[in-house]
């Protein structure tokens, strides 16, 4: 029989010795999660870095292939273009009569809960119905909330229709009693962007005094071309996925930039800077600014179409102030910075802020933009408010979305959500793993892209093995990405008993799909499948899926002229020649491009 | 340890705990949040008590409390405690006697009360969302208790995913 007074003793050390060991394990957990986040968020800010090459070259085709669409109209307007599509008596989806109601939009939450799609005659009236009440709305749109009348504020949305319709569960419909702020990137990245906006644009039409939006940076073609937006619309859409296309474009330039509300809280997308001044944005033809994004690393300028503005002396001070409202991001040392992470709009500081609000008699700014694992987060002691709207906008489980409520106090309150799949009965720690997987595979992809620059500066090291502090170095500046690599070293690489990193290893649990003998040509072919895929989509004309070799070869030499690598030339011809996925002759490139993505050796189990 | 090998042993320490600062260094200007601390510790694999943990913080604090703590503060002081291979990490066995100790049965299983008795009482108390969280991971559902012994390995396993090397 024990001393109870010796097992108690012994109990509570048991206790401690768990406890200890608990919270280390949950804190080890927790760093997993954070850098996962931290690969994922570096990769993103890069991948929007690298636009440059191809954005005029996309510019060119959209220009191109609409036209070539509508028989060469270019002024052709949307009514004659809507009329003229049928809408079968087969179609089960809801149709749309203008002016529309809370009937319709009840209807279309339904259908679109279920996956059905709306007619593109519907949406082609709709853009037309939007772009004619956007056009009469200011750059800035005041609103007042009183104690019967809160306002809800929502953040990024990118695509997540879930999210959406989580919010409109929790929260209530749009109504004149319940108004709701969408602060922009309702588009990209999730894979219903064309619903949200459906949505949106619904219930602008319904509630014009009381639903409000504001521009994002992701509300702009050339992002949506990279992000999937246009892949999305085309993918649906198909003939008249580039129809919608276009006549969003225009409805995009007209989207509000920014939202006061009791003439006290500021909403704008991004942020701000030194030089914004309300009272000039309030005046600026907001539809015809044009932006640039410099390109930190090549010192590459890429610009939005630009258009003729009446004032083109001007256009440079206009360009400047929209750009730092959708791109601008907060620090928290003081001063204002260009944002060289993003490659436009600023980082401002504290002083900043104060400065801004001070001139115009304001209480907080509210904005959206960043990625925020809790769904908001306060900063320059609470004047300057993040909200991020997307949840498990990763991976499944990598964070939550939240939204703001506010009444006349002008306090905000914060409502978080995550949208979880019913049956994901994983514990945390599987949670974690599975984003840390995620984020390691984007991570290799973008390592196997650089592999031939990797090499090559490996190369000036002898015999293949190299220590920690120059494996770490070369990563980071080759690949332009700020990682905690030691902590990353033993998931990417193999290392000998003298801690050497042998720095060939991470290649060999890589490959692509299909391995080739020109590694060159596959590294282009993995970097470039996302814009390829676009551009083949954008030539598929009747969206077949399929492209004759010819349009092939005749695609990749435009294509491969803008990026200036026609040593491929040869190697493409070998490869379409090899292609022989169909009898008739085509080739069915979304197949081909699969083959070009990056797949991991050990993966196997995961299948 | 002869000097030469002191030195190259601690600039690899120092450029470890630099990283692993980094990563919670949010606005890049070598500061974090002093709330951030205990999570950089035991990512550098150490396994300090919450005890240990505010007798390092009270180390690294600046004197008036700004709620941050700075790199050149914090450096020296954990080279020292990676250096002296403080707070060790706890042996797999040493752990599985700890939850016998607490099953007085021997029965290969911890009741949920028994636990949480233990737990949020005794020792350094868990705190409820502590509590909830191990419960979420180490709980039988079925049975409505923790079988230790299964968990224990499902934790260890979970370790790494590091290459075969």
């Amino acid at each position: 029989m024990c001393d109870p007074l010796l097992s108690l003793s012994t109990a509570i050390k048991a206790t401690a010795l768990i406890q200890r060991w608990y919270r280390c394990k949950r804190a080890q957990l927790e760093i997993r999660r954070r850098y996962s986040l931290t690969i994922f968020e570096s990769i993103e800010y890069a991948d929007e870095q690298e636009q440059t090459q191809l954005s005029n070259f996309f510019t060119f085709m959209l220009e191109h292939c609409v036209h070539r669409g509508e028989g060469k109209e270019k002024n052709q307007s949307t009514t004659e273009i809507y009329e003229k599509i049928d809408v079968p008596d087969s179609y089960r989806g809801p149709r749309l009569s203008f002016p529309l109601n809370i009937a319709h939009a009840k209807a279309l939450l339904n259908a679109l809960k279920n996956q059905q799609l709306l007619h593109p005659r519907y949406v082609l009236q709709l853009l037309r119905e939007t772009r004619r009440l956007l056009k009469e709305k200011p750059n800035i749109t005041h609103v007042s909330v009183s104690y019967f009348k809160e306002i809800t504020i929502c953040g990024d949305l990118h695509g997540n229709l879930d999210d959406l319709l989580l919010v409109f569960h929790k929260n209530g419909l749009p109504s004149e009693n319940n108004p709701y702020v969408f602060n922009g990137d309702f588009v990209d990245r999730g894979k219903n962007s064309m619903e949200i906006l459906i949505i949106l644009f619904v219930f602008l039409l319904i509630y014009p005094n009381d639903f409000h939006l504001n521009r994002g940076n992701h509300e702009d073609f050339i992002l949506n071309m990279k992000y999937g937006f246009t892949k999305e619309v085309l993918k649906k859409y198909k003939v008249h996925g580039m129809t919608i296309l276009y006549h969003l474009r225009e409805i995009f330039s007209w989207l509000p930039l920014a939202t006061v509300v009791n003439n006290k809280v500021l909403i704008v997308h991004g942020g701000i800077s030194d030089t914004t001044d309300l009272d000039l944005l309030k005046l600026l033809e907001r539809n015809k600014v044009s932006w640039c994004l410099t390109d930190a690393k090549h010192d590459i300028c890429w610009c939005q179409t630009p258009a003729a503005s009446t004032k083109p002396e001007s256009s440079e001070l206009c360009s400047s102030q929209v750009l730092d409202i959708l791109w601008s991001d907060p620090k928290k040392q003081h001063g204002c910075t260009l944002n060289k992470r993003r490659g436009g709009g600023c980082c401002f500081g504290p002083d900043t802020t104060d400065q801004l609000l001070k001139k115009h008699n304001l209480k907080m700014l509210i904005r959206s933009h960043e990625f925020k694992p809790d769904g908001y987060d306060l900063a320059h002691d609470g004047k300057v408010i993040t909200i991020f709207s997307a949840s498990n906008y990763y991976e499944e489980g990598s964070n939550r979305g939240a939204y703001i409520r506010m009444n006349p106090d002008l306090v905000p309150h914060f409502i978080q959500y995550q949208v979880c799949v019913s049956t994901d009965k994983r514990k945390n720690w599987e949670r974690v793993k599975t984003i840390e997987q995620s984020a390691l595979q984007t991570l290799q992809k973008r390592i196997f892209i650089h592999k031939q620059k990797l090499m090559d500066t490996f190369a000036k090291y002898d015999s293949g093995r190299i220590s920690v502090s120059d494996w770490a170095a070369v990563m980071e500046s080759v690949l332009q990405l700020k990682l905690p690599w030691r902590t990353l070293k033993s998931r990417l690489v193999k290392t000998d008993p003298d801690g050497n990193v042998d720095y060939m290893s991470c290649f060999y649990y890589m490959d692509t799909a299909r391995p080739m003998h020109q590694p060159t040509l596959v590294e282009t072919l993995c970097k470039y499948s996302r814009d390829l895929q676009m551009i083949f989509n954008i030539m598929d004309e009747d969206q077949s899926g399929l492209i004759s070799p010819d349009e092939f070869r005749k695609t990749w030499k435009i294509f491969s002229s803008y990026l200036d690598i026609h040593s491929h030339d040869e190697a493409i011809d070998k490869l379409v020649q090899s292609i022989d996925y169909n009898k008739d002759g085509y080739i069915d490139f979304n197949e081909f491009l699969e083959a070009f993505h990056v797949v991991h050796k050990l993966e196997n189990k995961a299948a | 340890m002869p000097s030469f090998l002191q030195n190259g042993v601690v600039a690899k320490i120092e450029k470890k705990i630099t990283e692993a600062f980094k990563v919670f260094d949010h606005e890049g200007n070598e500061t974090v949040d002093v709330r951030e601390i205990g999570s950089i510790v035991r990512s550098l694999g150490c396994f300090p008590t919450e005890a240990e943990l505010h007798e390092l913080l009270a180390k690294v604090e600046e004197e008036e409390p700004t709620g941050y703590v700075h790199l050149e503060k914090f450096l020296p002081v954990m080279i020292k405690v990676l250096l002296d291979r403080s707070y060790r990490p706890i042996p797999e066995d040493v752990l599985l006697h700890a939850f016998e100790a607490l099953d007085e049965n021997k029965s290969g299983y911890i009741t949920k009360e028994d636990l949480v008795k233990h737990m949020t009482e005794e020792g350094e108390p868990f705190t409820e969302e502590e509590m909830e969280k191990m419960l979420s991971s180490a709980l039988n559902p079925e049975t409505n208790a923790v079988h230790y012994r299964d968990y224990i390995s499902m934790m260890i396993v979970d370790e790494t995913d590091d290459l075969p090397q």
